[in-house]
C-alpha cells in the first residue's frame, strides 16, 4: 500500500508539451479516477507513474520516494491495459503466475498465490484454459489476477473495461470496485467514461489538454463543477447552459424570462445558466427558473422520460417523473428551483462563486 | 455422394471462363513442375544403359544405385555436411534476425531508420556482386575450405531482419510493457513473451533459410577445394565431371537431396503456405 504524489509533473514529446505540470496527491488505499476526453494525457500520466514514459520535468513520489528514474520493476506496481495483455501461449495459470516472476517465494507459495487470486476472480475452472478460450470479461479478469497476486504498492488500470460490452462492463466495474475494498489497495483508474468515473472513484481527477480542471469526490463534481466542461462532462444528459445577461438584481435569458442571481461579482455582464436535466420538471417551484418550449424528442427510460424542448433555436432537455409523457408537439413549461442552478462566466467559462 | 450430388445440381453458368483459364494455366504449371521430379526418379531406378531410354517407367527399375550411392562415403559425409550447414544457418538466422528486427521495431534510438534502410538497401545488391568480396575476405581470415567459410555469408540476411520487424511491429506494446512491470529484462521480454507470437513468421523465415541453404550452390563451390567439405548440390555436380557424366547417379544423389526438402513440406506444408503468404515476396 502506498501514497502517490504527482509534484510538478510535465511530459513533453519533443516541441509539444502533452501533460503541463500537474500536482496531484493520491492517499494511502484510495481509488482515484482519470477522467477527460480523448489526447487529454490519461494514459501519459498513469504510464509515467508506471515508468513506461519517461518524465520530463517534475517529481513522482510512490511512498516518499522519488522515483522518477527508478525502472517500472522496482516501482511495485502493477498495471491492467487494455487490451488485457496476457499472453496466448500461456495458460490462464501460467498468466497469473507471471505477476510473481520476480518474487522470491517457493514454488508451493506461488502456486498457492495463484489459486488464491482465482479463487478471488471466479477462474479456479478456468486455470488450465488458453487465453483464446476465455470470454473477453474472463481475460480481463486474469490480467487483473496477474496484477493481483503479486500484492503490488498500487494498481494502474488504464481503461480495462472499455473492449468489453455493457452489461458485462458494470459487471465488471462492481467487481473491480469489491476487490478494492477487499484489498484496500491504492488504485489510479484511467477511463473516459464519466459514468465508471463517478461509480468507482474516491475521489475523480478530471483532465483537459494535460491539465487537471477539477479534483473532488464524484458529488463534489456532481454538485460544484468549477467550470463549464466539468459541469458538461459530469451528468447524463449533459447540463444545460443558456445564455444571460446579468442586471441589477437578477439575470435576463436570452429564452425570455429573468431569474434571481444569487450576490455576486462577475468581471462580465454575459453569464451562462446552467441546469440539469434532472432538476428540470414540469412541477412549477415558488421560484427558480421557467422555460417554455415545443416538445422535440420523448426518451423514455421506464424509471424517467427526458424530454428535449426547443425554444428558438435552443434545446433545452427536462425530465418528466412516472408516467406523465407529454407528446411531441405539446407547448410545455419546464421549471427548476433557484439552488439547481448553476451560473458561469461566459467568457471564461469559470463557475461564479457567490461571495 | 452429396458432394456428387452437388455438383451435378451446379448450373453451367457458374462455371465461369476465368474459372477454366485458371484451372488450365495451374494445370500445365504443375505438369511443368513435375516432370523433371518424375525424370529424376525415374532416371535414378535406371541403370547406366538405359539413361537415354526417355521412358518414364524403366523398363528394368533397379535400387542399385541407390545402393551405391549410400554405400559410398563420400555422400553420406555431403549430405550430413549440408545438413549441419542448413540448420546452423537456420538457427542463426532465426535468433539474429529476429533480434535485430524486434530491436528495429520496438525501440527507439538515434540513426534508428539509417540502420533499417541500410540493411534493406543491401538486399539490392545481387549474390555475383558479393561473391569476390566475400571470397577476398574469407582468404585473408583464413576461412577457405572450412564450414566456417560456407557459413558466414548467410548466418544474417536483410530479408529475414525485414520479415522478422514487419512482424514484431504487429505484437502490441502492452504485451511488452506488462512484462517489463512484471519485472523482466529485456532480452527475457524478447526471449519469452515477443518470439512465440510471432511463431508463423518464425517458422516460415527457418523454412526459407532451410531450404535455400540446402540447395545452395555457387557460393559453396566457390570457397571450398576439398571434396570432404563438399555440401550435396557440390558434390554431386562434381559426378558430372568424373570421367563420364553418370547422370543416374547425380538423379539419385539428387532424388535423396530432395527427401528432407519433402519431409518438410510434408510436415509444415500449413506453415509454408502461410509463410508465403506472410512474406508475400519469396516463395
Ligand atoms: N509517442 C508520442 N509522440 C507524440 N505525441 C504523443 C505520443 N504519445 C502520445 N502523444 C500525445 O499525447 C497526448 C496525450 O495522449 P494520451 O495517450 O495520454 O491520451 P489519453 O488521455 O489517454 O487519451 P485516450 O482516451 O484516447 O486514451 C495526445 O495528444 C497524443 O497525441
Ligand atoms: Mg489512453
Amino acid at each position: 500500500m502506498a501514497t502517490i504524489e504527482l509534484d510538478r509533473l510535465v511530459k513533453r514529446y519533443g516541441q509539444t508539451t502533452v501533460v503541463h505540470g500537474i500536482d496531484l496527491s493520491i492517499q494511502d488505499g484510495e481509488f482515484v479516477v482519470l477522467v477527460g476526453p480523448s489526447g487529454c494525457g490519461k494514459s501519459t500520466t498513469l504510464r509515467m507513474i508506471a515508468g513506461l514514459e519517461e518524465i520530463s520535468g517534475g517529481e513522482i513520489r510512490i511512498d516518499g520516494r522519488v522515483v522518477n528514474n527508478l525502472q517500472p520493476k522496482d516501482r511495485n506496481i502493477a498495471m491492467v491495459f487494455q487490451n488485457y495483455a496476457i499472453y496466448p501461449h500461456m495458460s490462464v495459470a501460467e498468466n497469473i503466475a507471471f505477476g510473481l516472476y520476480r518474487s522470491k517465494l517457493t514454488k508451493d507459495e506461488k502456486r498457492r498465490r495463484v489459486e488464491q487470486a482465482a479463487e478471488t476472480l471466479g477462474l479456479s475452472q478456468l486455470l488450465e484454459r488458453r487465453p483464446s478460450a476465455l470470454s473477453g470479461g474472463q481475460r480481463q479478469r486474469v490480467a487483473i489476477g496477474r496484477a493481483m497476486v503479486r500484492d503490488p504498492a498500487a494498481f494502474l488500470f488504464d481503461e480495462p473495461l472499455s473492449n468489453l460490452d455493457a452489461q458485462l462492463r458494470t459487471q465488471m466495474r462492481i467487481e473491480i470496485k469489491r476487490l478494492h475494498h477487499r484489498l484496500g489497495t491504492t488504485s489510479v483508474f484511467v477511463t473516459h467514461d464519466q459514468v465508471e468515473a463517478m461509480t468507482m472513484a474516491d475521489r475523480i481527477v478530471v483532465m483537459r489538454d494535460g491539465h487537471i480542471l477539477q479534483v473532488g469526490t464524484p458529488l463534489d463534481l456532481y454538485e460544484k463543477p468549477v467550470d463549464v466542461f466539468t459541469a458538461r462532462f459530469i451528468g447524463s444528459p449533459t447540463m444545460n447552459l443558456m445564455p444571460a445577461s446579468l442586471r441589477e438584481g437578477g439575470a435576463e435569458l436570452s429564452l425570455g424570462g429573468t431569474i434571481e442571481v444569487p450576490r455576486s461579482s462577475p468581471k462580465t455582464s454575459d453569464i451562462l445558466v446552467g441546469v440539469r436535466p434532472q432538476d428540470l420538471v414540469p412541477t412549477a417551484g415558488a421560484r427558480g427558473l421557467s422555460v417554455t418550449g415545443t416538445v422535440a424528442v420523448v426518451e423514455t427510460l421506464g424509471s424517467e422520460t427526458f424530454v428535449h424542448i426547443e425554444n428558438s433555436g435552443q434545446t433545452i432537455i427536462g425530465s418528466a417523473p412516472g408516467r406523465q409523457i407529454p407528446r411531441i408537439g405539446d407547448k410545455l413549461t419546464l421549471h427548476a428551483p433557484a439552488e439547481r442552478l448553476y451560473y458561469f462566466d461566459k467568457v471564461t467559462e469559470k463557475a461564479l462563486t457567490a461571495p | 455422394m452429396s458432394k456428387a450430388a452437388s455438383f451435378e445440381g451446379l448450373p453451367m453458368s457458374r462455371i465461369r471462363p476465368g474459372r477454366i483459364l485458371a484451372w488450365t494455366l495451374l494445370f500445365i504449371g504443375g505438369v511443368i513442375m513435375v516432370t523433371p521430379l518424375l525424370f529424376m526418379l525415374s532416371t535414378s531406378l535406371k541403370d547406366a544403359s538405359q539413361v537415354y531410354d526417355l521412358r518414364v517407367i524403366p523398363e528394368t527399375p533397379t535400387l542399385d544405385n541407390y545402393i551405391e550411392i549410400l554405400g559410398d562415403g563420400r555422400f553420406t559425409r555431403w549430405f550430413v555436411n549440408s545438413m549441419i550447414i542448413a540448420v546452423i544457418v537456420t538457427l542463426s538466422n532465426v535468433f539474429f534476425d529476429s533480434l535485430v528486427g524486434y530491436t528495429l521495431a520496438k525501440f527507439r534510438f538515434r540513426g534508428r531508420y539509417i540502420v533499417f534502410v541500410a540493411i534493406l538497401s543491401t538486399l539490392m545488391i545481387p549474390t555475383e556482386m558479393l561473391v569476390l568480396p566475400w571470397y577476398l575476405m574469407a582468404s585473408q581470415f583464413g576461412w577457405l575450405d572450412s564450414y566456417w567459410g560456407i557459413m558466414f555469408p548467410g548466418m544474417m540476411t536483410a530479408f529475414g531482419t525485414f520479415l522478422m520487424k514487419q512482424f514484431f511491429e504487429g505484437v502490441p506494446d502492452d504485451f511488452l510493457e506488462a512484462a517489463r512491470i512484471d519485472g523482466l529484462n529485456e532480452f527475457t521480454i524478447w526471449w519469452k513473451i515477443a518470439m512465440p507470437l510471432v511463431t508463423p513468421a518464425l517458422s516460415a523465415l527457418a523454412i526459407f533459410t532451410f531450404l535455400g541453404n540446402w540447395t545452395a550452390f555457387f557460393w559453396p563451390l566457390i570457397v571450398t577445394t576439398s571434396a570432404e567439405l563438399y555440401t550435396l548440390p557440390v558434390g554431386l555436380s562434381s559426378f558430372a565431371v568424373e570421367q563420364s557424366i553418370q547422370w543416374e547417379k547425380i538423379m539419385t544423389g539428387a532424388s535423396i537431396a530432395t527427401l528432407p526438402t519433402l519431409i518438410i513440406f510434408l510436415f509444415l506444408q500449413r506453415y509454408i503456405v502461410r509463410g508465403v503468404m506472410l512474406a508475400g515476396l519469396k516463395g
